[in-house]
Formats: structure tokens, sequence, C-alpha cells
């Protein structure tokens, strides 16, 4: 399982390299939406009107982050449980993004649009928001600032530790995982 | 009749709040050294690894120890002879939580069920407070509080099975919810079992048990082995540290067990993530 070092915006020949279980240090910028922000965000793709960010190429972090403290560009900022985006994620893949950071499983739709469209499911550490949050040097809200914690943030990220969980291949780590170390009777 | 001032019950609760949201419990800290000193899959025991930086960066800098700083969840044990002088009991715990959140710079994460809007002037600041009270003998007032995170509480499930069903019926309940929520509630997890009584008392009860320290085994031999029996049945999934598969997908179950109707066997799981924050003050 290798370690890569990449810069948002991603191409196919980013994500394409990539294999179930690698590990990947992302830099640059990306942008948090959960689940009222996506709602938002595919009801103006399926209405042809403008995004408040270009999705060519975007990462999308699940996240919905706490205040941040006097001094700080944003709180505590862990991955939340993915599979709440699975309706809507399939069309911001087909539309340009490359990329969607979250936790947990994601349903078949969701895999067969990250092989279809070049996509990549990543996984990060799920409550370690302390950590996550140290490595968002900037972040702005860019959308949807009466949706609190489930605003669009446009926030850069340096060296953000992330793994690859679904792949363009149709790979899942996490079904691969518990089948090497699952005990049977 | 001892009297305890409104405001030493809002400090007290705020305290508590605020404490909780970066400092984890001893307890579920070296429980958690233990399963990645013992964990097998190395990308596991790396999760596991992040999983202690993490604590140790939340406490020293003192920044929430994960964003989803949870519902404010309690279980309130209020002696007959006490009470509070300037309000109540409920008013100065949802006080308490509202400045804890605000001041600890805590996420607000309730919202109204429908329109998902966070409206601060009626259900925000985390407010109201889930409190379950008890009335008990004595002067004194006992809060357990827990930060109760919305990715282990929604695989949480309850189920009434018929009493034939028994202890591999319990098991088997367990391990189906378990199996069936994956990486998603952030194991390593803390499983909280309900046994018996109705419906909703096997659900409070399988809440409760999660607030047991981890290293206390049950009192009742009986139960003390099943919680092994389905400890070790779900650490044989190999779901491992946030799904990514392993040996240590569980550190504790814990059971409480209720005197239950001659037809039933309810029995609910509670799930608690890795980041149980949960502490315990008597005033």
């Amino acid at each position: 399982m290798a370690t890569y070092t990449l810069t948002t915006p991603l191409t196919s020949e980013d994500t394409k390299k990539l294999v179930a279980g690698d590990t990947v240090l992302l830099n640059g910028t990306i942008y948090t939406a959960r689940d009222a922000a996506h709602k938002r965000l595919v009801e103006l793709i399926e209405a042809g009107e403008e995004l408040p960010f270009d999705l060519e190429g975007s990462v999308i972090y699940f996240v919905g982050p706490t205040p941040p403290k006097p001094g700080d560009p944003i709180g505590s900022a862990g991955p939340t449980t993915s599979y709440r985006m699975d309706t809507y994620s399939p069309t911001m893949l087909k539309h340009g993004s490359k990329g969607m950071i979250g936790k947990g499983k994601r349903n078949q739709a969701v895999k067969d649009a990250c092989v279809e469209y070049d996509g990549i499911y990543f996984g990060a550490t799920g409550g370690a928001g302390a950590l996550l949050g140290k490595q968002i040097r900037s972040a702005e809200v860019i959308a949807y600032p009466e949706l609190g914690p489930e605003a669009v943030r446009k926030i850069t990220v340096e060296d953000f530790p992330v793994t690859v969980v679904n792949d363009t291949k149709g790979n899942d780590i996490y079904q691969m995982g518990r089948a090497q170390y699952e005990v049977k009777d | 009749m001892r009297e305890i001032e409104f405001d030493v019950v809002v400090k007290a609760v705020k305290d508590m709040i605020m404490h909780c949201g970066t400092d984890l419990p001893q307890d579920t800290y070296d429980a958690l050294k233990a399963a990645m000193e013992a964990e097998k899959s190395p990308v596991s025991k790396e999760v596991i690894r992040q999983i202690l930086e993490n604590a140790n960066i939340a406490k020293d800098e003192k920044r929430p120890l994960c964003q989803d700083t949870g519902l404010a969840v309690f279980f309130v044990k209020v002696g007959e002879d006490v009470r509070i002088k300037g309000g109540l009991l409920r008013d100065a715990i949802n006080k308490g939580t509202e400045e804890g959140y605000t001041e600890g710079y805590l996420r607000a994460s309730t919202c109204e069920p429908f329109s998902r809007l966070n409206l601060k002037d009626t259900v925000g600041y985390n407010l109201p407070a889930i409190i379950h009270f008890d009335i008990v003998s004595g002067d004194k007032i006992d809060i357990e509080y827990a930060a109760k995170g919305g990715g282990s509480e929604n695989v949480s499930r309850a189920k009434v099975l018929p009493p034939a069903a028994g202890k591999d019926g319990v098991v088997e309940f367990v391990k189906e919810v378990i199996s069936d929520a994956g990486g998603n509630p952030c194991p390593p997890i803390t499983v909280g079992v309900g046994i018996g009584g109705t419906f909703e008392r096997a659900v409070i009860s399988s809440k409760h048990a999660l607030f047991r320290d981890l290293e206390t085994t049950h009192e009742d031999p009986e139960m003390a082995e099943l919680e092994e029996r389905i400890l070790t049945e779900i650490n044989n999934l190999g779901i491992g540290a946030m799904g990514m598969g392993g040996t240590k997908t569980a550190l504790a179950v814990h059971i409480e067990s209720n005197p239950c109707h001659i037809a039933s066997l309810p029995v609910s799981v509670n799930v608690q993530c890795h980041s149980s924050r949960h502490t315990h003050i008597t005033i």
C-alpha cells in the first residue's frame, strides 16, 4: 500500500493511480458540504444553474466543524458518516467532482460512479477532529451561512491524511479488510 | 430539606460539558492504547494511533475531541430531601448546557426535524438537553452526562424478541446490529445492551450501560460471561478501527438487565463511538 501526496484540483491521472488502502496526504483547496448543502447543490445542478464553486476536479469534505476559537481558522473538523450523501454523490461526480472525504461505507451507486467518472472516496479518521482541524490552514464560508455547521466552506489543507476506501477500479477497503480479519465459526 | 442554589447547578453542568468536550476519559484512553497494542491489522493500528494522538492534542490545546460534540444526555438522580433555590432543576441543566456548548466552542447540533434548520432562539445551542430523572433517597443530586454523537447513535436499534429466543437470540441481534453498522459508528466502539423491562426501559438501559467504567465487569457473573461472549463475537466480525478491517472492533460490551413481562424479551443496542465523552458529578 503506497503513500501519495496530491494537490487539488485532482485529475483522472491522479485518481486512476490510487488503490484502495493507499494513504494520501492532500494539499490545496477543498470544499465542505454535508446533508442540507448537498441537497441544495444537486438541485442547482439539476436546474442548470451555477454552483458556488467550480466542481471540476474538486474534493468535497463531508464535515460540520465546531466553531473556531479566537485566532483559529476553523474548529475541530473530523469526517461525518457518508452514506447520507449517497443520494447526491453520483451527480456530483458526473459533473466533474473527483473526490469525497468522509467515513463509513457507500452504496453501490456511489462505487459505480467512482468507476465511471474516475472518482475516489477517501476515508478520514472519524472523531479525530482536533488532529484533522489542525491540518486546515484557512476556511471561508462561501455559501448557505444560514446552515451553520452545514454551510459550504472553501478550506485550504496541508498534508491532510486520508485513506483510499473506494478506488476507480471498484475496490473497497472496508470489504477487503473485513474479509481478511473475520473469524468464522 | 437541603437547598442548592440554581446557579451552582448551572456552573456544575457547564464545567462538566466543557471538560468532557476536550478530555477523553482515562479508562477510554487506556482501553484504546491496549487495543492499539493488540491490533493485528497495521491499517487499524495506525487509525487507533491517530485517535490517541487526537486525544493528546485535544487535551493539551483544549480543542474539541470530535467536531460532533453531540446532544447533551443526562441521567439525574434527585434526592427526596433536596430542592433547587431560585428555579427548576430542568431549567438549570438546560442553562448549563447552553453555556457549556457556547463557551466551550462546541458545535450546536440540534435542528428542527423537517426543515433541518438550527434555530438559535428555539432549538439551537443543543437545547433542549435529553434528561432522564430518577427520584432517590437522600439530600444530594447525582448527574451523569454524555455527549452523544450522531454517527454512533444512528446505528442503534431495539427489538422485542420472543422469550424462547433466550441468550442466543440476544447475541445474534447484537451481532446483526454491529455487523450492519460496520465502520459507520467510529469503532473501536463500546456497546450498551439493555435487556428486559419494557420496550422503552430496554432502550434507556442500553444507553445508561455506556456510563459504566470500561475496566469494570458486570457484578452478576452470568451477565459478565454474556458480555464477554458478545465482545468476542463482535471482534470476530473483523470490522476493525473505522471499518478498515481488524481484530479490535469493540472495547467493551456492557449489559443492563431488568425484569420483564412473561410474554416479552425486549433488547436494545446503543453504540458509543471511541470518543466516549462522559462524566459524573454529585452535588
